[in-house]
């Protein structure tokens, strides 16, 4: 059975400059992720995991070597296609700050949607759905503020969730929580994984985030230093 | 985003103050610069001056023996010339004016500053023009020849009552001595320091007969008789009168506009220059302060702006909305301010600011009560540092947007 493969990392190498010299942040990594994985970068501080997510992201671009993420090379794209291929296939989750203070939870979720110029009344019921998923119908009307942290990263997930990317990066996404609310938060994405067949990909240090990982891949000083897959249904504790 | 209430309001308090600000001093530095201007053409420079050659090098000593001669004549051909300039004779002179007891033994004495004037001519401008009947305190003022106005607060010293007989001592156009007798039927106050300090009116024709030059005077000024000072037509009268005088003769009459005297120039241009001082400080400080304080580009907007990145807006998109923002809030901000200082501009023209306190000893004129003014422009200079700073805001922290690299999103957001 030939899954298809979605990003391709080859030999990517990526370097800072730091004063005179450089500081290699990765390292030849050569990595591929297939549709419907739910898989995570775990690693020590400082061992890569967010620059290789920008990367993915088309957020940042390889110093040297090749990203392909849905057979565009990331490297190329100008800023208007990079920007189109966030909007369109690319979904975010970042750790905190996630939503934007001055709009409601609707209209966060809402706003991806707005970019793609989708009619008033698709985008409605799409919000809705998407809001759905999460749980928070009923909060729609309110403000970022107004939420806990586990309600602020759902609202995130349905803001990433809602134009149905093929990917969707999340960066120590449960960083910020509480045990329960890890838990309910790793559920939800891992039901829309199940679901819509979305590609989860997670860096994280989180214990009871690995518990759902069915691949973990570990990093240390940008260099991959172990892929390993969960065979079996992963535990949930 | 205009939803934003706490995101707007204190941007859009920021740029209604700095315009408030801005458009009350312009219109405040504008409305004493004007009275300023007015008061002096009233007094002392007239729209235009003529005065010869040397007296104009000297006239800060009055020196009549430099007067100018053959007055009708030059008057009569300035009438022909430039019909639509009013022009008058003045002379200033120094003196001591001498007040008389019953036995005609000196009741007291004091050093004086003779003020000539056109009162007698039927339906003469010029007591007007000096303000003089606003000024009246006590009496009347002359109907005819060797009668005399004195400064109130002269008057009071010396107790002078009206119809007292008082001596003015002087020299004549020649340097020999000179005195002449006057009824005093009234006094004045100007409200001017350099005005009310021995101060006497008295008509042209008696200072030429007491300084002994019956057809001289040490200045004729020129009013345009419809309008307000105006510079450039000021500039023309004098540049073709001045060319028809023999540049050789120290006793040629030059003509002197209104900003060629008393530095008057300087003044003007330099409160011109304060203003536009004013207003680039006024946008500089706002474009930095809208921009430092984060409302317009801050930690909490680039982080915004981090998340709408990565969601996939275009920069261009960004930026734009950015503008638009920063535009609105410019807007709305400038016509509260341009409100606020409106009002406050509108409450000094209309109540004044009583200053005279402040200016008992100067010797400049300087109107003691303090008036500011409405000009159109005012809308003007209101708009433009309101709209300039936010615009300008927003494209400091516009740059923001362009320069940052999209990489170091994760790395922002992750704090
Ligand atoms: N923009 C940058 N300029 C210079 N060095 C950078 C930059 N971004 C990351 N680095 C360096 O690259 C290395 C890897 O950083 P990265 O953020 O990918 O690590 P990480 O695994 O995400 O760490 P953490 O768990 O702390 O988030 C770090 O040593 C970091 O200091
Ligand atoms: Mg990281």
């Amino acid at each position: 059975m030939a899954i298809e493969e979605i990003i391709r990392l080859s030999e990517v190498t990526k370097r800072y400059p730091m004063g005179e010299t450089e500081f290699t942040a990765l390292k030849n990594i050569n990595l591929a992720f297939h549709k419907g994985e739910f898989a995570g970068l775990v690693g020590p501080s400082g061992s890569g995991k967010t620059t290789l997510l920008n990367i993915m992201g088309s957020l940042d671009v390889p110093t040297t070597g090749e990203a392909v993420v849905l057979g565009q090379h990331i490297s190329k794209l100008s800023h208007k296609a990079s920007a189109e291929l966030r909007n369109r296939h690319l979904g975010f989750i970042f750790q905190v700050f996630n939503l934007l203070p001055v709009y409601t939870v609707y209209e966060n979720v809402e706003f991806a949607l707005l970019l793609q110029n989708m009619p008033a009344q698709e985008r409605k019921k799409t919000v809705y759905e998407a809001l759905d998923w999460v749980g928070l119908t009923a909060l729609a009307h309110k403000k970022p503020d107004k939420l806990s942290g586990g309600e602020g990263q759902r609202v995130a997930i349905a803001r990433a969730m809602v134009k149905r990317p093929a990917i969707l990066l999340a960066d120590e996404p449960t960083a910020n929580l509480d045990a329960a609310n890890a838990h309910l938060i790793l559920q939800t994405m891992k039901r829309l994984n199940d679901e819509l067949k979305t590609t989860f990909i997670f860096s994280t240090h989180d214990e009871k985030v690995m518990g759902y990982l069915g691949r973990i891949i570990h990093l240390r000083d940008g260099c991959i230093e172990l892929d390993e897959t969960i065979k079996n249904k992963p535990l949930q504790r | 985003m205009l939803r934003d209430k706490n995101r707007s309001l204190l941007p859009v308090l920021i740029v209604a103050i700095g315009v408030a600000l801005t458009v009350f001093l312009s219109g405040y530095l504008r409305g004493v610069m004007d009275d300023v201007t007015d008061i002096n053409a009233r007094f002392e420079t007239g729209h235009v001056k003529i005065m010869t050659r040397s007296y104009a090098e000297n006239k800060d000593q009055l020196p009549v023996d430099l007067a100018i001669l053959g007055v009708d004549s030059l008057r009569n051909s300035l009438k022909k010339q430039f019909p639509e300039m009013a022009w008058e004779s003045r002379m200033r002179f120094g003196g001591i004016l001498d007040v008389p007891d019953a036995s005609r033994n000196s009741r007291g004495q004091g050093p004086v500053l003779g003020m000539a004037l056109d009162f007698l001519t039927p339906r003469t401008k010029e007591p007007e023009r000096m303000n003089i009947p606003n000024a009246m305190v006590r009496g009347r003022m002359p109907q005819r020849l060797g009668e005399i106005l004195v400064g109130e607060d002269f008057a009071q010293k010396l107790k002078i009552k009206m119809g007292d007989q008082v001596t003015h001592f002087g020299s004549t156009m020649s340097g020999s001595l000179s005195f002449k007798n006057f009824v005093v039927t009234g006094t004045v106050r100007f409200g001017m320091a350099a005005m009310d300090r021995g101060t006497i009116l008295v008509d042209i024709r008696d200072a030429q007969t007491m300084l002994d030059m019956p057809d001289g005077t040490s200045e004729i000024l020129g009013y345009a008789t419809e309008s307000a000072y105006q510079d450039a037509q000021m500039q023309s009268i004098a540049t073709m009168f001045n060319a028809l005088q023999n540049p050789q003769d120290e006793f040629a009459p030059v003509m002197q506009t209104l900003k060629q005297q008393n530095n008057l120039g300087e003044l003007i241009d330099y409160s011109a220059k304060m203003s536009g001082f004013y207003v680039f400080i006024f946008v500089m400080a706002m474009a930095v302060v809208l921009w430092n304080t984060g409302l317009l580009g801050g930690v909490r907007r680039y982080k915004e702006f981090g998340i709408r990145l990565a969601l996939g807006e275009f920069k261009g998109h960004m930026y734009r909305s950015l503008l638009l923002e920063s535009v609105v809030v410019g807007v709305v901000g400038s016509v509260i301010g341009l409100f606020i200082g409106l009002s406050g501009v509108y409450y000094l023209q209309a109540y004044g600011l009583d200053i005279s306190g402040m200016m008992e000893n100067s010797a400049m004129l300087i109107p003691s009560v303090i008036r500011a003014k409405i000009t159109p422009d005012l809308f003007v200079i209101g708009f433009i540092p309101g709209l300039l700073a936010t615009t300008l805001g927003a494209m400091l922290s516009g740059i923001g947007i362009f320069k940052r690299q999209t990489a170091s999103l994760f790395k922002e957001l992750e704090v």
